[in-house]
């Protein structure tokens, strides 16, 4: 019964019927708190990108300045710097600064701490649902990471190797969203975080995603986990791919050699900015 | 379709309750009957109780001899700390099922059911998405008793639906409800000197005010608008949010594992945490409320300013407790206002029509009269009887004339109607299709010429710029006028200015211009 009427609707309408701004409020409605964000911008983000990891941006321009885009980046380490450093790179060096909305693991709404954490910094659980109303409703930025938890799971000897896209469902939400996707290759985020081993015990006893042996953490604590090493960043923002017609996303094929060929992309890129490297401490 | 005989199941709770006296503000509503097993907790002024639960036997005879043409169902428990699961189940599952079993049939007269619903539909999961939107099903099944009775209630609300095609079905699911009169377990949470949260939590809260709820089935009610709709103020707020808005200390009292053991602990301290809401301290929810929106509601509270209302109400509840006397049902009383034949207003409203409604009909009798051409000369002194009964005759005269032109009318709508019907079918034949023919409309023959029985509101004479203006005192003029866009404002000062002149009310609209509009909605 509420499939037929709904369909009535259209979708189109109910982008007017989005909740305006309530200028009192400091938390907007997916929970991101500015004032915690700006913080953090301000203090540990802005070290890290400064002066530990003197991150070098390429293509920022390629980043739309206005409507929804899907960002989407290759992913590495056991608490991963990567996303924070991309976010932290267009508030830096974009002429129009918008916020990155990051998309992270069903996992940390469920761990305490994280749960609390993750939201007011600009995590927003990887849900299509969410994706579609970010992109789509709201015309923001989005960065995902396709290839999930098996990317930060991956072990050094692994390096830049790029692990399964997915199901290549990115495609289909930029797809429904009609917004570009931007691909992203970034590199010396392996090198400052490297995981060393995965103890299998101890991820069970503590309940957390993976418990990771890297050269700080665990025999330095929980901070061990930020003990990262001073490699040097480059972020290289690609040229976008974009979706016009209406109902490319029906075919599963397409979807798939689409999520294959951004892949490929993402993995030449990091190869050829590795071959250029001289060195990992000072690029 | 326009409801005029509502029936509200659940008169005896709050919602109930409220939805009522809120129907008896329209005059199209023309009958109200609540069902309740309980007496009515408010008091009501023209809606009939009939102290009947959910048995379907009863209620199809209510339905059947009462010609409802509107089920409204207000008596969905969505809060398991008001009574036991089993007490819940049978009210929520049974009940349901019971009240559908009563609306359902060939010959039901019902052809509108509003259900009211619970957003505890959804549940509360880790992998929720952070919107619910109303065609999303729940990731999990239900986990706790109530949300089970919620989903099967509204399971056997869209086989009523798929089964009854040509009633309008409405699924409103609520989020949680906050306001000054209205009780839950999330009030009495928030009306804890500190707010406990699971530790390591901030859940997101979406709520929304009393008012806006009964005003979304009234919506329901007065609209078509089947389907299903999530009904929640604009803004999701974080639970520490809420805390910084009622001014509390937002303190970790639960651990986040073995929550489940803190909880029974609390209890016994007086502190009831249900299940349901364990779930939303930990994961939050927050639902996509547009497509009501879209459907044409408008909310008058945002979460944000309900909390603050509640707060402002927690605040003031310690010094204005009891001042009040709660009301109670008394069922001799009520039946006296109602039906005795002492009673003016009833029997006024026996009529079925208001003091105003007669002026109408009056004005438009004499209309008539007029356009049949019969001069209805007042007479001096004792023929004006003999005059007035001329005029009302002439008037039955001419209303029978229209009743014909009616009759006419609609025979010439119904033919046209077949011809289209007709052609429609000749073209769907040869475009091959087989859809079913769309019903003749039948509402076209009652959208012509209004029947004349019925009072309509005629054109003002003399360009007054309200009904029935010349008719109201200075004071009830000021008072509308607060209600008034300030066009209408403009015209109406003009028109007192070259008429009644009177000085109190001139100076009443040129204070509301002054303010740049409405007063009513300057309010914060």
């Amino acid at each position: 019964m509420p499939a037929d009427h709904q369909a009535l609707v259209p979708t189109e309408d109910l982008k007017q019927h989005l909740a305006g701004l309530e200028p009192e409020r400091r938390l907007t409605d997916w929970g991101r708190s500015e004032r915690v964000e700006g913080l953090l911008d301000r203090t540990a983000t802005e070290f890290f990108y400064r002066y530990w990891f003197r991150a070098e941006v390429e293509g920022i321009e390629n980043v739309p300045a206005a409507g929804g885009a899907l960002l989407v980046a290759n992913h590495s380490g056991a608490l991963p710097p990567d996303a924070a450093m991309i976010a932290k790179a267009i508030r830096e060096e974009h002429p129009n600064p918008r916020p990155l909305n990051i998309t992270v693991e069903h996992f940390f709404k469920g761990y305490p701490g994280f749960s609390m954490l993750i939201p007011k910094i600009g995590g927003v659980p990887a849900h299509p649902a969410n994706v579609q109303r970010l992109l789509y409703d709201e015309e923001q930025l989005v960065l995902v990471f396709p290839e999930g938890r098996k990317a930060t799971e991956k072990l050094y000897k692994d390096r830049y190797r790029l692990r399964r896209f997915g199901r290549g469902g990115f495609v289909e939400a930029a797809m429904r969203a009609r917004a570009p996707i931007v691909p992203v290759c970034v590199v010396g985020a392996e090198e400052a975080a490297p995981v060393f081993a995965q103890v299998g015990l101890m991820k069970r006893l503590t309940g957390l995603l993976y418990f990771p042996i890297t050269p700080t953490f665990p025999h330095l604590g929980l901070l061990g986990m930020l003990g990262y090493l001073p490699a040097k960043f480059k972020i290289r923002f690609l040229e976008p791919v974009s979706f016009d017609e209406n109902g490319l996303n029906r075919d599963k094929g397409l979807v798939q050699t689409l999520a294959h060929d951004i892949r490929a992309r993402i993995q030449e890129e990091l190869w050829d900015m590795l071959g250029k490297r001289r060195s990992v401490w000072f690029g | 379709m326009h409801s005029k005989r509502v029936l509200v199941t659940g008169l005896s709770t709050y919602w109930g309750g409220r939805l009522a006296q809120a129907l008896e503000a329209f005059p199209e509503v023309e009958a109200i009957i609540g069902v309740a097993a309980d007496e009515p907790q408010v008091e009501l002024e023209r809606t009939e109780y009939v102290k009947v639960g959910a048995q379907h036997a009863l209620l199809r005879r209510v339905v059947e001899a009462a010609e409802i043409d509107t089920v409204v169902d207000t008596r969905l428990v969505v809060d398991s700390a008001t009574t036991s699961s089993a007490k819940a189940h049978e009210n929520n599952v049974i009940g349901t099922m019971n009240i559908l079993a009563a609306c359902s049939g060939a010959d039901s007269p019902v052809r509108k059911v509003v259900f009211k619903s619970s957003t505890h539909f959804y549940g509360c999961e880790q992998d929720d998405p952070a919107f619910f939107d109303e065609t999303m099903d729940r990731p999990h099944p239900p986990r706790t008793p109530i949300e089970r009775d919620i989903v099967e209630a509204e399971t056997s609300l869209s086989e009523f639906a798929v089964r009854n095609r040509e009633m309008s079905v409405t699924i409103l699911r609520f989020a949680n409800v906050l306001g000054p009169d209205v009780r839950t377990s999330h009030i009495k949470l928030l009306s804890l000197p500190v707010l406990p949260m699971i530790l390591g939590f901030d859940p997101r809260y979406q709520f929304v005010h009393e008012d806006d709820v009964v005003h979304a089935l009234e919506h329901a009610v007065r609209q078509d608008v089947p389907g299903v709709f999530n009904v929640a103020a604009d803004g999701v707020l974080a639970l520490s949010e809420v805390a910084g808005l009622l001014r509390k200390p937002y303190v970790p009292l639960l651990p986040p594992w073995g929550t489940g053991l803190a909880t029974a602990a609390l209890r016994r301290i007086g502190v009831d945490i249900p299940p349901e809401m364990l779930a939303q301290l930990r994961f939050g929810r927050g639902v996509d409320n547009r497509r009501y929106k879209a459907a044409g509601f408008r909310y008058q509270h945002t979460s944000r300013e309900t909390v603050l209302g509640l707060g402002e109400h927690l605040r003031l509840e310690p010094i204005v407790r009891g001042a009040q006397e709660p009301y109670r049902y008394e069922r001799e009383v009520e039946e006296f206002l109602r039906w005795s034949p002492h009673v003016r207003q009833a029997r006024e409203r026996g009529s079925g029509l208001s003091r105003d409604q007669v002026v109408e009909l009056q004005r438009l009798l004499a209309g008539y009269a007029e356009t049949a051409g019969i001069e209805a000369e007042v007479a001096p002194g004792g023929d004006r009887l003999a005059a007035a009964e001329e005029r009302a005759l002439a008037a039955e005269r001419a209303a029978a004339e229209a009743m014909e032109r009616v009759a006419e009318a609609e025979q010439r709508a119904a033919e046209a109607a077949a011809r289209a019907s007709r052609a429609e079918r000749r073209a769907d034949a040869a475009a091959g299709r087989s859809e079913p023919e769309p019903e003749p409309s039948e509402a076209q023959p009652e959208q012509g010429p209004a029947s004349p029985a019925e009072p309509r509101p005629a054109a003002p004479p003399s360009g007054a710029p309200l009904d029935h203006y010349d008719d109201l005192a200075a004071e009830e003029v000021i008072a509308l006028v607060a209600s008034l866009d300030p066009a209408d404002l403009q015209v109406l000062h003009d028109y007192e200015r070259r008429h009644a002149n009177r000085a109190g009310v001139i100076g009443a609209i040129e204070s509301v211009l002054a303010r740049g509009g409405t007063p009513a909605l300057d309010r914060p």
